[in-house]
């Protein structure tokens, strides 16, 4: 989420223009471009901070900015249209205090003297039937849920709801079908089915790859070193999992059959991908050890990367 | 799709107890996911509507539960309508005339 020019600027949002101006002078002195040659990322902040400045320092911008008409950027934000959603495939959603929809077309064709019911005159009517519509839903899952698979309750008011079974390794996008669970149909007509388009929600450390998983290790030096046997977390549960003694920074384990089993389809791995984290273990302790240490072992890594 | 505190984030001047109230009252459906609330389009439309409708005419809590209830059937009406209509147009010319032919008498009895 892009900052605020409030957040920018280190002002609370209610700052006067005194303050916004003070600072902004500290800020544009300590990133001035030209104190601050080669770093184009002081550059970069210079630039969002003068924008900001420029946004906060113009009293009616700073206005409609407040009100929420333009973006940090001064544009005129986008605006959602409620009309073509309501009228749109997840307009169900805010239907008249849940009726059936039937019923109201069944009125609508009592009015113009046909459908089910006896028309307005009383006279013969023809039986109507009509297949009822298909309705969309929404729903969110986690990333282990989609992957692994899960049993999910849609709700759809305080008594109602529908079970949907998320079958592993389902995508993002991807619409479920449920037969018969949508409009009900007129005449005795069959219902329509419930369509239910799936969103996931992205997960903090794992990634995927078709059906394989990706997940980034972090590990101490020790166990980089030394080798030693870790918890990997996989969307199955926990395993435990052998790190080699001289595991590399960025080496690639694979966990076989730990990732997606779509049905029908191979079973995907688990790659796990190695991150040595020096963190706490770079004590002073350590420090004095590498040194005489790197003395006796002169090794030059980087050999032949000459250009 | 985004969740409660992003949705407080875009729409400035809109606070927290407020839409936590409007969800509250069932004017506003997101998704309940994981110990926040999820708005797709169709939810942040409607929050974007209920901003406009206070705001614009000055409407209380109290009215705004009837104004939302009168638009949902509108709409509610308005999809139907259209159903009826691409029923309308899936029949051959010949039936399609008929209803024309016997719309306007029957509409205004």
């Amino acid at each position: 989420m892009a900052q605020t020019p409030y957040e920018v600027l280190g002002v609370k949002p209610d700052a006067g223009p005194d303050d916004i101006r003070k600072s902004y002078r500290k800020l544009a002195k300590e990133l001035h471009p030209d104190l601050n040659p080669g770093k184009p990322e002081a550059e970069e902040r210079f630039k969002t901070v003068t924008a900001a400045y420029d946004l906060l320092s113009d009293a009616d911008k700073r206005a409609r900015y407040d009100r929420g008409e333009i973006d940090e950027s001064g544009a005129e934000r986008p605006r959602y249209s409620y009309r073509p959603h309501a009228e749109g495939a997840q307009g169900w959603k805010y239907g008249p205090q849940g009726e059936m929809d039937a019923g109201d077309l069944e009125d609508l064709f009592a009015m113009f003297g046909g459908g089910a019911r006896r028309g307005p005159r009383g006279g013969q009517s023809q039986g109507f039937a009509m297949p009822g519509g298909d309705r969309h839903y929404s729903l969110t899952v986690d990333f282990v849920e989609a992957a692994a698979g899960a049993k999910k309750r849609l709700s759809l008011g305080p008594e109602n709801w529908l079970d949907v079974t998320i079958p592993p390794g389902i995508e993002a996008g991807q619409v479920l079908r449920l037969k018969g669970k949508g409009d009900p149909g007129i005449g005795g007509a069959p219902p329509g089915d419930a369509l239910i388009e799936i969103h996931i929600v992205p997960h903090p450390y794992f990634r995927r790859d078709g059906d394989n998983i990706l997940v980034e290790l972090p590990i101490s030096l020790a166990e980089a070193v030394l080798g030693g046997r870790v918890t990997v977390p996989t969307v199955t549960g926990p395993v435990t999992m052998t790190i080699p003694k001289g595991s590399d920074s960025g080496a690639q384990l694979r966990l076989r059959g730990k990732g997606i089993h779509r049905r029908g389809a191979a079973e995907g791995d688990q790659f796990v991908t190695l991150k040595v984290v020096i963190g706490d273990s770079g004590d002073a302790e350590l420090a004095a050890f590498l040194e005489g240490w790197a003395q006796k072992h002169p090794a030059d890594p980087r050999r032949g990367m000459t250009p | 799709m985004i969740v409660f505190e992003e949705l407080l984030i875009r729409l400035r001047g809109l606070e927290r107890r407020e839409l936590s109230r409007w969800v509250e009252n069932r004017w506003v459906l997101p998704e309940r996911h994981a110990e926040t609330w999820v708005f797709h389009e169709v939810d942040v439309a409607r929050v974007e509507l209920i901003l406009d409708i206070r705001r614009d005419f000055a409407i209380d809590d109290e009215a705004m539960g009837l104004v939302l209830g009168l638009l949902d059937q509108v709409y509610g009406l308005r999809r139907q309508m259209r159903r009826l209509c691409d029923a309308v147009a899936t029949q051959p010319p010949d039936v399609q005339d008929a209803i024309r032919r016997a719309l306007p008498r029957n509409a205004g009895g």
